[in-house]
């Protein structure tokens, strides 16, 4: 009986994991076909990644995206920070349900409404759309999520911690900096990535908030994606994959590195009382 | 703590900063196209008559606000095409959620059971494609569902069918899509609850004489629901507005409300059109939202 239950398991998993992962396994094989022809093997080349640093578009669409990432992800880090720590530290002060449900409330709200309203509003206050305006549009898209990421660190921290160095001297901030933000520096990391990986993944609200000059990656990809499978996408797709495939290897390789070092973290805090003077 | 209380000028400082890029780049946008929403579309640019203006005396914006019009609402229940989107989209979200569900729930169980040490490893397996790009993962599903794709032609090969199965640009495309890329929404809570699940419970069933069957339905699932309730409402939610799968996976046919309203705006430039179908939309996805706020605090209050 058990037997056959853990074989259930197993192949349940095996289908699992290939349902996940085959499409893209094939996607990335592909990107070697010398063949044009999305399902015929015409042998390996790599070709379309040499044709892909001609492409000055492409080229050009990647930077923008990278810049527009980075900028954003780090505006939406510090943003999502400070909401957290008002939303976590303040307690119940006048409009934090207004503040409170204006935060999350992107989390849920589709992609083609925000951008929408986004474009109209620079439109009827007349902001011309290029960069700044895709800058925009992504760090309201990633806060929220940035919010959300650093709130969940920082409700777990405990603030008796942070008390006591108050109460041994320390000022709110200098407590704050000392003593929560490395307990949260993994929720800060975790956050800038993901605001990272989805402004460098985002479509929709590109496609509204930016302007000629800035066409950011995704818009480029898709408006070849619509005139049909091309080995060129597939190769920038399977770079883009290749690079988030190492991105997340490196973090699951710090993760259990400091999962090891903050064991020692905390017993060096249970100690801290007697070196703090 | 029960008093509200106001914030120091130390707290204002840090507050200052999200509270205004939320109020101008979040707030003021949704309450823009809720006005747009009642004026009158015109061919200018922007595409609607303002409604008010900075210099406007309370006297002005009264007289104003007589002129509001439910045109665009009014067109939205008699025109077809935004009914049928609406209807089209919440049944193709609530085809893919329950889809995504019955694959989701054994896998998610299979890995909450697997080995302890095996367990971190194969819930980053299957959290990392959510970091990797959704559109890519979409484009993916082309080359295989495309008539000529890797799957009609395997069909063929194996002599399973002589002509290739319509599969791209239909609705069972798009679920698929759906289905793919919202995966690990769903998985992520199911395994959160199932993993947490003490197995003590379905021993103490069993030793009472449940079957398998039984243990199943009467421990392992209801005491999952949390889980099932959030996956569903991470996968319902989107897909309800998606308009990446619809557009790239989908046929002339899939008219899902997000594609409409895309559509409307860029095409059409029927703004106050566009913009009372997003008002709508968001008042149809806070229905279940709130629904699931009221469970979790009945819940609470009962506990």
């Amino acid at each position: 009986m058990s037997a056959v239950v853990s074989w259930a398991r197993r192949a349940t998993l095996l289908i699992g994991f290939v349902f996940l992962y085959a499409p893209i396994v094939i996607l990335a094989v592909m990107s070697f076909n010398a063949s044009r022809l999305v399902s015929v093997w015409g042998g390996f080349s790599t070709k379309w990644y040499a044709a892909l640093l001609e492409n000055e578009q492409l080229l050009h669409s990647a930077k923008i995206s990278l810049a527009a990432a980075l900028t954003s992800a780090t505006i939406s880090t510090l943003l999502g920070l400070l909401a957290a720590i008002s939303l976590t530290r303040f307690g119940r002060f006048r409009t934090r349900f207004l503040f409170f449900g204006a935060v999350h409330a992107p989390l849920v709200l589709p992609e083609v409404v925000l951008g929408l309203a986004l474009l109209t509003c620079f439109v009827a206050f007349g902001v011309g759309r290029g960069f700044i305006t895709l800058v925009i549009g992504h760090v309201t898209l990633t806060m929220c999520f940035t919010t959300v990421a650093i709130l969940a660190a920082l409700r777990d921290s405990d603030p008796a911690l942070e008390e006591a160095a108050m109460d041994l001297g320390a000022t709110p901030f200098g407590a704050f900096v000392r003593v929560a933000l490395p307990q949260i520096a993994p929720a800060i990391v975790t956050a800038y990535l993901l605001a990272f990986t989805l402004s460098l993944d985002d479509l929709v609200i590109a496609s509204f908030a930016t302007g000629p000059g800035a066409t950011t990656l995704p818009m480029r990809i898709y408006s070849q994606v619509r005139l049909g499978v091309s080995p060129q996408i597939n190769a920038i797709s399977t770079l883009l994959l290749a690079l988030v495939a190492v991105a997340l290897g490196l973090a699951a390789l710090v993760s259990s590195s400091r999962a090891r070092r903050d064991g020692q973290v905390v017993t060096s805090l249970a100690r801290a009382p007697d070196n703090a003077s | 703590m029960s008093a509200r209380r106001k914030l120091s000028l130390g707290e204002r400082l840090v507050i200052a900063a999200p509270y205004l890029w939320i109020g101008a780049f979040f707030l003021a946008p949704m309450l823009l196209i809720a006005k747009i929403s009642v004026s009158q579309s015109v061919l200018a640019r922007p595409p609607y008559r303002p409604i008010f203006e900075p210099s406007d005396s309370l006297a002005a914006i009264w007289a104003k606000a007589q002129t509001f019009t439910f045109d665009a609402y009014r067109a939205l229940v008699s025109d077809t095409l935004y009914l049928e989107s609406y209807l089209y989209s919440l049944t193709i979200a609530a085809v893919s959620t329950l889809i995504t569900l019955i694959i989701a729930y054994p896998f998610a169980l299979a890995m909450a059971r697997a080995p302890e040490r095996l367990r971190p490893l194969l819930i980053g397996l299957a959290a990392a494609p959510f970091w990797t790009s959704f559109l890519i993962r979409v484009y993916a599903w082309i080359a295989l569902l495309k008539d000529e794709g890797l799957i009609n032609n395997a069909l063929m090969a194996l002599g399973l069918i002589t002509a290739p199965l319509q599969m791209f640009a239909t609705t069972g495309a798009v679920v698929v899509g759906i289905v793919y890329s919202y995966l690990p929404f769903m998985l992520l809570p199911l395994y959160a609850v199932l993993e947490r699940q003490d197995p003590s419970l379905r021993e103490a069933a069993a030793d009472l004489g449940a079957s398998p069957a039984q243990v199943f339905l009467r421990v392992t699932l209801p005491l999952s629901r949390e889980g099932v309730v959030a996956g569903a409402l991470l996968v319902f939610i989107p897909a309800v507005g998606e308009f990446v799968i619809p557009d790239l996976l989908g046929g002339s046919e899939t008219l899902m409300i997000g594609r409409t309203l895309w559509n409307d705006f860029f095409s059409n430039h029927d703004w106050p059109a566009a913009s009372a179908a997003a008002i709508v939309l968001v008042a149809v996805l806070m229905i279940p939202l709130l629904l699931w706020e009221r469970a979790r605090l009945a819940d609470e209050g009962g506990a």
